[in-house]
């Protein structure tokens, strides 16, 4: 193709000693100066986490202390990066919630593989998993970056129950039980 | 007509569609054989039928005959007239009869069956996050095609005992119970040990035993596969895992010769049971709760998985190098297993026909009583390979008495043990120190301590093959998972050895491919194609084995021949 030679134009007198675009300049960063700040200092201060918003999955706690989680491992099943794995167990029978039978023995969710899609918290039965406002997620080897039952409990910590699906279901077996 | 009494069979209209059945087929089954399923909780195939659980209510109609003159009544298009009952009919109690007419899907049915679902949910606890039989649960499968998704039962449910232990490997929940009866008929009928039944009334009626019995016969387990529900759950897997996630393999059982059909169920390499698969002509629907631990040992501390020579650790290469030199460096005794697969017993005669002429081969026999249903007399599944295979021309001896002699006679200086224990059968530790041992097997045991060349083998959840059970039934097992890293397979070792013995190439080690040379070779099992064989199975002619005295009883689905019974 042929090529085009545009000319440039000479730079004025105003232009060449700048001044103009200095004062510019100063004008923007004196309105500036004046108006609250749009950045936050990070980390130092935090942002205001919304509601909903989809951070690190947790495992929480009833307000009682009960692990929520059965093991019923839906979420399991349904994380599209195979990011969860659960080994289920039996609840002992002489533990105070022997009645609910089934917890996880370990809860690992590889969170190098998580990508925050929330499934796992909509696909809970027991509104055991939440994705709560943590969302800065660090640590020096893969291995750390698993995060077992011990640290999603430490992350999750206790959230209000609305249900008491399995206070009711032993204080109905203790009421009435098998008595007729 | 007349050709319905030629075959034999009879003719009726399923959904308008006409399927021909022989005569005392019951409505459910005449249904499935078009593929279409009656929803039914109480009724098994191989039980006797209760009609309890009222699910399979259908609607019937017989062709209508003028009550005078007797003439078949015709609706205005010339066709024959249905006259529908007013009442829905239970189909597994209800034998087809000719020109019936069955609805499986009007909206009666769809109704009656809505009914029984609310009533069967009324008291059944919202168990499905914790219960083990969720996603293989009828009571959930008919609850998403006829349940109302919202429940008008305002009073209190129920609450019956969740942990009711019903003997050593069964555990009761009371409340998931939908009291169908299955178990209670499969202990009395199949297990011939009638322990369970139903006590009280209503809606309290509860699954027990008998007052101090327990459910502890070796048939137990089967009580957990045909519980339609999560009532019934096998302390061994209770909890350990989803069936969604396990991977279903086809194998069969190598507890006896019955060679029991099963299914490995599997994750990643980790067996987490192992349940029956329905095979008419052998195992039924069940299988002995025995058989079902056997998979234990795949993980046990004592597996053999890697390859040794004297004690220390070496190269698969350096062993089967040493193998040569042993095998060629002396008189040689091979001792194979009548719980190898019919291929590597093949392979091992080849192995032993590349050694010499006047090798003598030597099997080892188990025998201990069985129990006349599925656990036979005989505990090696695959001896009539043998024989078939041409590897043993006789029945195995319990013990190894005649290798022992020549072995003290100086005749022998080196034997090849191709899965079997020496020790076990009967040779004394003096006598293994006489000569030069090779073992080839799964576990470590008195007989590996004492060997020069130790060859970890793997197990039958870990390889293919075939076995001929006691009925001479050819029938295939597929591996579930795979085996100790760096391990060659049973039949890629043997077709190494032969293929560095003869100075061939090493045939492809795939059951496939040794059926090629099998189905040439033998006679008995001319035109059998490997990938051919259906799962359940094929009978092979076994008469030019008759006169042998096997050592079989009656079991299930088999009778001894005369020879046997002589015995």
């Amino acid at each position: 193709m042929a090529t085009k030679v545009v000319e440039r134009k000479p730079l004025n007198l105003a232009e060449r000693s700048y001044l103009p675009q200095i004062v510019g300049g100063l004008k923007i960063t004196f309105r500036n100066m004046w108006k609250p700040p749009v950045t936050l200092e990070y980390p130092e201060q935090r942002p205001n986490i919304p509601d909903r918003y989809r951070g690190v999955p947790t495992l929480v706690k009833d307000p009682n202390g009960r692990e929520k989680c059965v093991a019923c491992q839906l979420c399991e099943f349904v994380c599209p990066p195979r990011a969860i794995r659960i080994d289920p167990g039996e609840i002992p029978e002489d533990s105070e919630h022997a009645h609910v039978e089934k917890a996880p023995r370990e809860f690992k969710i590889d969170m190098l593989r998580c990508i925050y899609c929330g499934l796992c918290e909509e696909v809970c039965p027991e509104e055991a998993i939440f994705l709560q406002d943590t969302f800065s997620v660090n640590g020096l080897s893969r291995a750390e970056l698993v995060f077992n039952k011990k640290k999603l409990y430490q992350l999750g910590g206790t959230l209000p129950d609305s249900h008491y699906k399995w206070d009711k279901k032993r204080d109905a077996a203790e009421k009435g039980g098998d008595e007729h | 007509m007349n050709s319905e009494k030629h075959d034999n069979l009879i003719s009726v209209h399923i959904d308008g569609e006409e399927v021909r059945v022989p005569p005392g087929t019951n409505m459910i089954e005449a249904a499935r054989s078009i593929g279409t399923e009656i929803p039914h909780y109480c009724y098994h195939p191989k039980l006797s039928v209760v009609g309890n659980c009222r699910m399979c209510l259908v609607e019937m109609g017989m062709p209508g005959r003028d009550r005078e003159t007797g003439e078949p009544m015709l609706d205005e298009k010339g066709q024959p007239k249905i006259l529908w009952m007013p009442k829905p009919a239970v189909a597994c109690a209800t034998g087809a009869a000719p020109g019936m007419h069955i609805r499986t899907d009007s909206a009666l049915v769809r109704s009656c069956r809505e009914g029984v679902m609310e009533f069967l949910l009324v008291n059944h606890p919202l168990d499905c996050p914790i219960c083990d039989q969720a996603g293989e649960c009828h009571l959930q499968e008919f609850a998403t095609d006829y349940g109302r998704g919202y429940s008008r039962f305002v009073e209190e449910k129920n609450v019956k005992p969740k942990r009711t232990r019903l003997g050593p490997r069964v555990m009761l929940d009371d409340e998931r119970c939908i009291l169908c009866s299955r178990c209670i008929r499969f202990c009395k009928e199949i297990a011939d040990d009638d322990v369970l039944g139903f006590i009280d009334r209503g809606s309290y009626s509860t699954l027990t035993c008998f007052p101090g019995k327990e459910l502890a016969n070796n048939y137990s387990l089967n009580t957990v596969d045909i519980c339609p529900v999560g009532a019934l759950t096998s302390t061994d897997f209770r909890f350990r895992m989803r069936p969604w996630f396990l991977k279903q393999s086809p194998s069969i059982c190598i507890e006896s010769s019955v060679g029991v059909n099963t299914v490995v169920w599997s994750r990643e390499g980790t067996i987490y049971r192992i349940t029956p698969r329905r095979n008419d002509a052998v195992n039924d629907t069940w299988m002995s709760d025995s058989g079902r631990t056997l998979y234990k040992g795949v993980d046990s501390g004592d597996r053999m998985n890697v390859y040794t020579l004297e004690g220390r650790p070496a190269d698969a290469g350096a062993v089967l190098e040493e193998c040569v030199a042993l095998l060629r460096g002396g008189s040689v005794a091979v001792v194979g297993s009548g719980r190898s697969s019919v291929e590597e017993q093949w392979m091992l005669k080849r192995t032993v026909e590349a050694l010499g002429d006047e090798i003598p081969v030597y099997l080892v026999g188990r025998t201990e009583p069985g129990d006349g249903l599925l656990i036979s007399n005989d505990r090696n599944p695959n001896v009539r390979g043998a024989l078939l295979t041409g590897l043993m021309d006789t029945l195995p001896a319990a013990t190894l008495d005649d290798l022992g002699a020549r072995i003290e006679a100086g005749e022998i200086d080196t034997i090849l043990s191709f899965g079997e224990d020496l020790c076990a059968a009967g040779l004394a530790r003096g006598q293994l120190k006489k000569v030069r041992v090779i073992y080839a097997g799964t576990h470590h045991n008195d007989c590996s301590q004492r060997s020069r060349v130790e060859i970890p083998l793997l197990t039958v959840f870990e390889r293919s093959g075939s076995f001929v059970n006691q009925q001479f039934r050819l029938q295939r097992f597929s591996r579930a998972i795979p085996g100790p890293e760096g391990v060659y397979s049973d039949l890629a070792f043997l077709a190494l050895l032969h293929a560095r013995l003869t100075g061939l190439r090493p045939m492809r080690p795939e059951p496939a491919e040794i059926w090629k040379h099998l189905s040439r070779e033998i006679a008995a099992l001319r035109g059998i194609e490997y990938d051919r064989i259906s799962d359940t199975g094929v009978v092979i002619d076994g008469s030019k084995f008759a006169h042998l005295p096997f050592c079989e009883g009656k079991s299930l689905h088999y009778e001894p021949t005369a020879a046997t019974a002589v015995s």
